[in-house]
């Protein structure tokens, strides 16, 4: 008896001692490639594994009978499998599907650079846009990318062969109808936004989304901050007249911030120091002072902007036609602007956007014809290019916004979006005692369609329906886009659409026989990008058609404008940014394009000449910790540009190519340094920065265009306002930290 | 004498049932693992011992403990593997730590939060001090709000102060007190055999004496 019970016992104690069951296989993606540390698990247990670089995994567990193991890798949807473990080997070979992720998924580059701080794919920093030794001025910041045209005399982006007035630009999802301040001609002029408003921007060079309509090249889209961290005071200061003082407030319960900011430039003393190609008539000063309140919702946030703004300039310059003779012009402008938006997310993945936007802009423009003794002229009707120079010119234009936008989230990352946009216009003109006035309704409905078909491939389709009452027509827009991911950090992405604007103010404003404008644009994007380093080539084709043109007007008041332009772009652009290779911080741009069009006065197909076939741009920082100190570089090169003189050929109704040539190359570089002398201290309630910024800091002679004399005899050149320019400035920021002081008490 | 094999037997048949509750498994398996963290070496055996304890975390689901090893381990497996991609590791670790923060916040975790912040960090010193520096500042503030006496804190701190230039508030000298706290503290730490953090002890007083050189 007694070794029998024993013989049983051992047995059952053998039985269960190799009860352990092995599980082994090989995990695989779907396109049959081994995966590499994919966690296996026993589910709620503590055995499992993690498979080699092999994709294999090996591990035993004492547990019987019915157990769930569970596959899980980041990126990828979990299997669970029901085994059943009874003491054999079991091997099970698992597929891991990707996972549809917002954060792997790809997304539509073609013709967007986005910068900001959401990390993927972003191109610039808010940072970036602070330090590029372009005085903080968003616009300038975005000409250091591939795809625009340097153009140092006028304002606004050039972008693929575009008009500065092809560009729009959005703050909050509603538009800004004067993003730069107001100034004479011959002179750019910077943007009414400060940068640290913005923590992501959106730079369209084209192919952008059915959402936005009304421009035919470009759309930037600003993102305000939603609230500081904290409440801080700021003051900036400069020796050379600015003055910046702002301040945000935080509310105690973090759900609501405001901020006020009041801003002053005047730059005599700098006129005092720099010889100008301008006699300065009228300091150039500028106010602005704009105020914020953001208010979290329930389920998201409502945010009010108000910006006021009023600036004054005043200049002259030898007249073109009479070298003894001066121009003289003063510009004054007033601005406000307002934006409101909502942003809610309605539950069960709907979203509502509710933006708006309202603006008043006001002009005081004064241009007269001056002697030697600055004794105003007048000249005979016979004369009337003259005349032409000379005017008094009113203007109050309103324009309100409004943009509805509902979002709905599917699964698998799907969405669709649709909406509808009214934009009323209001010009109230006094020029030379004539008064003009029109006004126009404009509005559009639009749908987009977000489509995942992997986490890999995407495909974005939409369409917008425009009408303007003023010019009583309807049009339709299509706009398709799709990406393709060809490798882990790789991917392609392709963009098409049809793309309509209003002309300009300054041509319906006095001839109302107009129609929409259009451009087809086809683009093909190629990116590759890590945190550290993105690769970006982009190649684009675009047909414009319905341009703008004039012929030489026969009587007074009469403007022969029509629709009978037309042209097109191509072109490539080229992105590199590495933070890794160097102990600092590059990035570079290159585009050509080849572009022709027949518009405005143009009488065949030609070269614009706000285009230079090749520009190249590069930016270097680099902070160095021992001084402290920021350094940064930025330099730009751009062939040199065409300008012509179009003879007016009065019998024919023409204009006449009379003569034409190629202004020199463009050079420029800019230093900027920025020291922080309290870098390192975590300790202090006060931050002080200094910065230095010198444009064209080698003194090189630059040239943008010329500009012909009425009868083309004579060729004045476009300089910059001088040679060089400075800046400095010390900007102090008290912040309260409250967690400094805790850590005070323990150490 | 039969009841007593019996009764032996039994005794070793139920302990290698899986009728036994896991936490009887709890003591040995940390032991093995933490055995195994000491002595991984590349980025796949810390991976696995990660993998070990997160399963661990998932089993018991009041144990904040597994949960900070898994973190721990993915950190210094990042730490000394220049191959890695440290965004994405870090990524894994915030998520590690925010599972062992729902079960019980505390100082240890937040030093592990400075810690991942360090390692985000390295990725580019350069660009990435701006945006950094203050998220170090808050978990180090964390930290020791949450446990003044957690020695790991100050000597996370001590590490990062070590290796700033001295033009900023960095250096040996500066890093001197934080390593001294560090070190006074181990000395009071207590040293009983449940699982709490316990590391850093001999890396800190090595430090110290860096600093007195």
């Amino acid at each position: 008896m007694k070794p029998y019970i024993l013989t049983i016992l051992v047995g059952l104690l053998a039985g269960h001692l190799h009860a352990q069951t092995t599980i082994e296989g090989q995990v695989k993606d779907n396109k049959m490639r081994p995966l590499i540390g994919v966690s296996v698990a026993v589910k709620n247990g503590y055995d499992g594994s993690i498979t080699d670089s092999l994709g294999n995994y090996h591990f035993t567990t004492p547990d019987q009978g019915s157990d769930t193991l569970v596959y899980s890798l980041t990126g990828y949807e979990t299997v669970e499998k029901v085994v059943q473990l009874t003491g054999s080997t079991l091997t099970l070979n698992i597929n891991l599907k990707e996972a549809f992720n917002e954060l792997s998924a790809v997304t539509i580059t073609a013709g967007s650079f986005s910068a900001g701080d959401n990390k993927k794919g972003v191109v610039l920093s808010s940072l970036d846009i602070l330090t590029t030794s372009t005085n903080a001025d968003i616009s300038s910041a975005m000409r250091l990318l591939p795809g625009t045209q340097q153009n140092g005399e006028s304002s606004g982006l050039f972008v693929h062969g575009g008009t500065a007035g092809e560009t729009a630009q959005y703050m909050d999802g509603a538009v800004i109808q004067n993003p730069y301040y107001a100034g004479g001609p011959q002179i750019m002029q910077r943007g009414r936004f400060d940068p640290r408003l913005f923590s992501g921007t959106m730079f369209a060079t084209g192919g952008y989304s059915a959402l936005y309509g009304n421009a035919m090249s470009s759309v930037l889209l600003m993102n305000s901050n939603d609230l500081p961290e904290k409440s801080e005071y700021e003051i900036d200061i400069s020796p050379i007249a600015y003055v910046n003082l702002r301040t945000q407030q935080l509310a105690k319960d973090k759900k609501s911030a405001y901020g006020v900011s009041y801003n002053y430039i005047n730059v005599w003393p700098e006129m005092q120091v720099l010889n100008t190609y301008f006699d300065i008539t009228r300091t150039p000063e500028y106010h602005t002072a704009n105020f914020y309140y953001h208010r979290k919702t329930r389920g998201g946030m409502i945010k009010y902007y108000t910006e006021f703004s009023h600036n004054d300039v005043g200049y002259s310059w030898t007249d073109i036609d009479i070298l003894s003779l001066k121009d003289k012009i003063n510009v004054a402008n007033n601005n406000w602007y307002n934006n409101v938006n909502w942003t809610e997310n309605l539950g069960n993945r709907w979203k509502l956007i509710w933006s708006n936007s309202f603006s008043i802009n006001h002009d005081h423009i004064n241009r007269s014809i001056l002697d030697g003794n600055h004794e105003v002229q007048s000249f005979s009707s016979s004369y009337y290019w003259m005349n032409n120079k000379i005017f008094t010119y009113l203007n109050t234009e309103s324009h309100l916004q409004s943009r509805l936008v509902l979002e709905k989230k599917f699964r698998n990352l799907a969405a669709i979006r649709f909406g509808g946009e009214y934009d009323y216009a209001h010009t109230d003109g006094d020029y030379n005692d004539r008064n003009i006035t029109f006004k126009d309704n404009y509005g559009a409905v639009f749908a987009e369609n977000d489509l995942y078909f992997t986490n890999d491939f995407m495909l974005k389709t939409g369409v917008r329906a425009e009408r303007s009452s003023l010019m009583n027509e309807t049009k339709v827009a299509p706009r398709i886009s799709t990406a393709y991911r060809i490798g882990p950090n790789e991917q392609l992405s392709a963009a098409y659409g049809i793309f309509y604007q209003k002309p300009e103010d300054n041509y319906l404003m006095y001839n109302q026989n107009l129609s929409f404008t259009r451009s087809d644009q086809y683009i093909l994007n190629y990116q590759k990008s890590t945190t550290s380093q993105i690769l970006r080539l982009e190649a684009y084709y675009k047909k414009y058609a319905d341009l703008v043109r004039f012929v030489p007007a026969t009587q007074v008041n009469d403007y022969p404008y029509d629709n009978g332009g037309k042209g097109h772009a191509e072109g490539f652009d080229l992105f590199w940014k590495d933070q890794k290779t160097f102990p600092f911080k590059y990035w570079i741009s290159y585009s050509y394009i080849h572009t022709k069009r027949q518009f405005l006065n143009y009488p065949t197909q030609l070269e614009p000449d706000f285009i230079t076939p090749h520009t190249f741009s590069a930016v270097l920082q680099q902070f160095i910790p021992n001084i402290k100190t920021q350094v940064n570089f930025s330099c730009s090169f751009a062939t040199g540009r065409p300008y012509y003189y179009f003879k007016p050929d009065l019998e024919n109704h023409t204009y006449q190519l009379d003569k034409q040539g190629k202004s020199s190359p463009y050079n420029n570089l800019d230093f900027s340094i920025d020291y922080l002398p309290d870098f390192g201290k975590t300790h202090k309630k006060m931050t002080v920065m200094f910065v230095a910024t010198v444009k064209n800091i080698l003194g090189l002679q630059q040239l943008y265009t010329y500009n012909y004399s009425y009868d083309g005899s004579y060729k004045q050149p476009v300089w910059p306002m001088s040679k060089r320019q400075y800046f400095i400035g010390v900007f102090f920021n008290f912040g309260r930290d409250r967690s400094q002081e805790i850590i005070n008490e323990n150490l | 004498m039969k009841k007593i094999i019996l009764i032996s037997c039994v005794a070793v048949l139920l302990a290698t049932t899986n009728l036994v509750a896991q936490s009887a498994r709890y003591a040995p398996t940390m032991k093995t693992n933490l055995e195994l963290l000491k002595n991984a070496k590349s980025m796949q055996d810390y991976n696995s011992v990660a993998a070990a304890f997160t399963r661990i975390g998932q089993a018991e689901k009041t144990l904040w403990v597994p949960y900070y090893y898994a973190a721990l381990a993915k950190l210094h497996g990042a730490m000394n593997d220049q191959n890695v991609d440290k965004d994405a590791i870090a990524a894994q670790v915030d998520s590690l730590l925010s599972s062992a923060e729902a079960i019980q916040p505390n100082s240890e975790l937040s030093t592990l939060h400075y810690y991942n912040e360090v390692l985000k960090m390295t990725v580019n010193p350069a660009a990435r001090f701006m945006e950094e520096g203050p998220l170090l500042e808050k978990y180090y503030g964390q930290a020791v709000a949450q446990d003044s006496t957690n020695p790991r804190i100050y000597f996370m701190k001590g590490q990062t102060v070590f290796h700033t230039p001295e033009s900023f508030g960095g250096g040996p000298a500066a890093a001197k007190t934080l390593f001294q706290k560090a070190v006074d503290l181990y000395a009071t730490q207590d040293s009983t055999k449940d699982f709490k953090p316990k590391w850093g002890k001999e890396d800190a007083e090595a430090m110290l004496k860096q600093c007195e050189k």
